[in-house]
């Protein structure tokens, strides 16, 4: 859960829905270059099954999608750029 | 691998396809549609929405910022029919529901420049425009092409491509 992660950028999609976190994160994924890594904070709820979706698609990788917070329920998510 | 940043298939591999069929203007019907088409973008897909009948007045000029919902013959809307068919009754319906859906979302308009500027084509269903009596120029200016049954059918016939009719 604590794992260290050299994040290079930060993105607040808390009270987005489906699916401007994914396309935002698409879009801020874009303007990394290979390897580095995107950390993404949402409280969509279905966000921890559309980031795996969105990463197994895209070839992107999802390192860990973790529960930050119960209230309001808020995720973590670490992408390496492909 | 499929690039993410652009439309281009320079990698030399095909893309995923989606195509939507947009047959109703309602709202309720839009939004399902321009979701799937921002995101696919996203996904590294490509995306054309080919839009007719009732879906066509969105596209149009007069139509694209007065998008309503339907509160008669619609059982997912919490108002009865009787009450519904009061008139001003889907006016309200529809300034309730916008004002609800545009805390999380772009209003349909910009919705529909997300598509555009994230690369989604947009078309217009030609006999539609031609019983509807709506002209070249009161389309939107996002509007890709005008098209018929043959260039759709042609589309979705592509082993890559992904239909979707709503």
């Amino acid at each position: 859960m604590t794992e260290d992660f050299t994040i290079s950028q930060t993105l607040d999609q808390k009270g987005l829905l489906c699916p401007l976190p994914i396309i935002n994160t698409s879009k801020e994924i874009a303007k990394l270059s290979s390897g580095q890594i995107l950390k993404v904070v949402a409280t969509d709820p279905g966000a921890p099954m559309d980031f795996e979706g969105w990463a197994h698609t895209t070839g992107n990788i999802l390192l860990d999608s973790a529960v930050e917070d119960n209230s309001p329920k808020t995720f973590i998510f670490h992408i390496q750029k492909k | 691998m499929i690039n993410l940043t652009n439309q281009s298939d320079n990698n030399g591999i095909q893309k995923k396809r989606l195509i939507l069929v947009v047959s109703k203007g309602t709202i309720d019907m839009l939004y399902p549609a321009l979701v799937l088409a921002t995101t696919a973008p996203a996904m590294g897909m490509t995306c054309d929405m080919y839009f007719t009948f009732w879906g066509l007045k969105v596209l149009t000029k007069d139509g694209v910022n007065s998008v309503k919902i339907a509160p008669v013959g619609n059982p997912g809307m919490p108002m009865p029919n009787i009450v519904g068919v009061i008139p001003g009754m889907t006016k309200m319906a529809s300034t309730m529901m916008k004002s609800k859906i545009e805390k999380f979302w772009p209003n349909i308009y910009e919705m529909i420049k997300m598509a555009k500027d994230s690369g989604v084509k947009l078309h217009a269903c030609s006999p539609t425009m031609g019983f509807m009596d709506i002209k070249e120029e009161n389309l939107i200016p996002e509007v890709d092409d005008i098209v018929g049954a043959s260039a759709f059918l042609s589309w979705a016939s592509e082993p890559d491509a992904l239909t979707l009719f709503i």
